[in-house]
């Protein structure tokens, strides 16, 4: 290993202590045994304990998740079914047009995006619950799905398809068979990153959410108006965990994607 | 078996085959040949069903092919690529046809395992593609696709990711599947060699239309126009003027300073029409001495040597700044030859040896 220049060092260290100290102090807070947050007492884990028995929470908790894997899966199918359409779709009227759109809700700021939900759903009469959150979050979350599952399609070999239908598919065979199964780990990668952005979207939620379903998110934003509690600690490290976590699986699943596929042009060069 | 009628495809304004109409027999090896983009592989892509005809309409088996869809075609094609399913073992790529056709299990079974004896491939069924070498990938391909006993089996550049000797081989490899299924087989190749050795017939073809159809011998013989001429292999243009001397024979006045050329042709050429004689440089004989009683000779230096090892070919200008390509096999050691560079040889061949072309 080369050693770094000093100067290196110090802005590593300072732009990564800029991004996670904050993170890190939350972390070790919510280990705090005493009640006051800004007060370090010794170690304990009683606020994880005291935060299974918070019913609000784990309601919360529950609606949250519900929303992720749902609102995930509609969005995971609708991007890969939009970005399949954008990349072989040919060049139909207005292709330029539909992909630049599916991409702009990427670069919409979250507080339009959640006004206009909100407006659809009271013109529409649809009450506010479970459902609006979902329907919102598939809505932000689908672009991302398509980017992923459209860059992937891109280096997709376009005869491998066409042998399928050689082979007696017919086209919705040749899709479940031969194209869905090899572009399986970005369509995967594609739906973790939905699951993450929808766990822990506040804006977006704040707007479609109503009385009867609160995010986590949300129900964290409003407590910690009334003061931090140290069961906010230790509730927003099991996020972290959680999101890590996600984030980390997602790109393992593509990098794998990655080298196997490397090594298989290799091994094809070398015959 | 085949039959196109009038076929022409447009890209948008590009034509990639123009008013072709053509007819591939039962059981034949029929190869298309030509350089890329002369519409080839069109062709073979309006035969698979992957691009629909602008106009006019084939044929297989006396049955329109334009409202078929490809998966219900018995065509069956081997891609360029392989375009092996990559999640999918030898196997089960092999298996893949015959599963979308409810077969019985036990069949298909047999079925697979007959081909992979066939191309002989027993000890990597289990394999994932990208664990074979190009060769066997190759030879998966082709038993992929001739597992469902298609029709006709179409063929794009299928050997073109190997090596020389590898590519001998499996031409030969491919000739011998072709006997024994008895299945029509059409070949996509811009590699001339690979035309001539596999295929019972040859299609020259450019810009969308068919130049010569004809056994690789005849084509090689008696091409019908410069392009073909050109084309397949190595050959000698002479261009000059045709005077008619005597029954199906012509004398071809051609350079100032050189006698008129004698030449035979079947074809009628009129008392000064432009024509070019088309000559292959293994039938140019070059001698040291003047020979004597030869029906064309010239004389000239040679520019240049091409030792092959089997053969040589010698390049010989003519007093006019000309040059004259003549083949000899070496069949002396190289020592041993009577002439090398800048030495002056004579140049001679029979009325019979060159063909002549209209303009």
């Amino acid at each position: 290993m080369r050693r770094m220049s000093w100067f290196n060092t110090v802005s590593l260290t300072l732009g990564f202590a800029f991004l996670y100290v904050p993170m890190l102090i939350l972390v070790i807070y919510s280990f705090n045994e005493s009640k006051l947050v800004t007060v370090w007492a010794g170690f304990s884990t009683k606020w994880y304990g005291e935060l299974l028995q918070n019913e609000a929470f784990l309601n919360a908790a529950w609606v949250t998740l519900k929303v992720a894997v749902m609102s995930s899966t509609i969005a995971t199918v609708l991007g890969t079914m939009a970005a399949y359409v954008l990349v072989r779709g040919g060049r139909f009227m207005g292709r330029t047009l539909f992909s630049g759109m599916i991409y702009a809700p990427l670069v919409m700021p979250e507080v339009i995006t959640g006004l206009s939900l909100l407006l659809l759903f009271i013109g529409i009469g649809l009450d506010r619950g479970v459902m609006t959150i979902v329907l919102a979050h598939t809505t932000f979350s689908m672009c991302y799905v398509s980017v992923v599952v459209s860059s992937r399609l891109v280096t997709f070999d376009k005869s491998l398809e066409e042998a399928a239908l050689d082979l007696g598919c017919s086209p919705s065979e040749a899709f479940r068979l031969v194209t869905l199964p090899i572009i399986a780990p970005a369509v995967i990668s594609g739906w973790l990153l939905a699951f993450t952005l929808s766990l822990d979207d506040l804006v977006i939620a704040s707007f479609t959410s109503g009385p009867a379903a609160t995010t986590l998110p949300i129900k964290i934003y409003s407590a910690v108006r009334l003061g931090v509690s140290p069961e906010i600690n230790a509730l927003s490290t099991l996020m972290i965990a959680i999101v890590t976590l996600g984030v980390i699986t997602a790109s393992l699943v593509n990098k794998r994607q990655m080298v196997r596929q490397k090594r298989d042009a290799q091994a094809a060069e070398r015959g | 078996m085949i039959q196109f009628q009038n076929v022409t495809k447009r890209f948008g304004e590009f034509t990639a085959i123009d008013d072709l109409t053509i007819g591939i027999y039962e059981k034949e090896f029929f190869a298309l040949l030509g350089p890329s983009g002369c519409g080839k592989t069109t062709m073979m892509r309006m035969l698979a069903g992957f691009e629909s005809p602008t106009e006019g309409a084939i044929y297989l088996a006396g049955q329109d092919m334009a409202p078929v869809p490809p998966n219900k075609r018995a065509t069956n094609m081997m891609f360029q690529s392989y375009a092996l399913f990559p999640h999918l073992s030898i196997w089960e790529n092999i298996a893949f046809g015959l599963k979308r056709e409810a077969m019985p299990k036990h069949d298909i079974r047999d079925r697979v395992d007959e081909m992979l004896r066939l191309t002989r491939l027993e000890k990597f069924a289990s394999r994932k593609p990208h664990q074979i070498s190009g060769g066997q990938r190759q030879r998966v391909a082709l038993a992929r696709s001739l597992a469902k006993h298609p029709k006709l089996l179409l063929l794009d550049e299928p050997l073109g990711a190997l090596d020389k000797k590898l590519r001998q081989d499996t031409q030969f490899e491919l000739m011998d599947i072709q006997e024994k299924t008895g299945t029509t087989f059409v070949i996509v190749t811009h590699d001339q060699e690979e035309a001539m050795t596999v295929a019972s017939r040859v299609a020259v073809m450019d810009h969308g239309k068919i130049i010569q159809v004809s056994t690789p011998d005849r084509i090689y013989e008696t091409p019908n126009s410069v392009y073909v001429a050109d084309f397949i292999g190595e050959v000698n243009i002479i261009d000059g003027v045709a005077t008619p001397n005597g029954p199906e024979s012509y004398a071809l006045t051609w350079q100032d300073g050189q006698a008129p050329l004698n030449v035979t042709s079947p074809h009628t050429f009129s008392d000064g029409q432009k024509a070019h004689l088309a000559i292959r440089p293994e039938k140019v004989t070059i001698n040291a001495e003047k020979p004597t009683g030869v029906d064309n000779l010239v004389q000239g230096k040679i520019l240049d040597i091409a030792y092959l090892g089997n053969i040589s070919t010698y390049h010989v200008e003519l007093p006019s700044g000309a040059v004259i390509k003549a083949q000899s096999a070496n069949t002396r050691r190289i020592s041993r030859r009577a002439f090398t560079w800048e030495d002056t040889v004579w140049l001679s061949w029979t009325a019979t040896a060159g063909v002549l072309l209209a303009e």
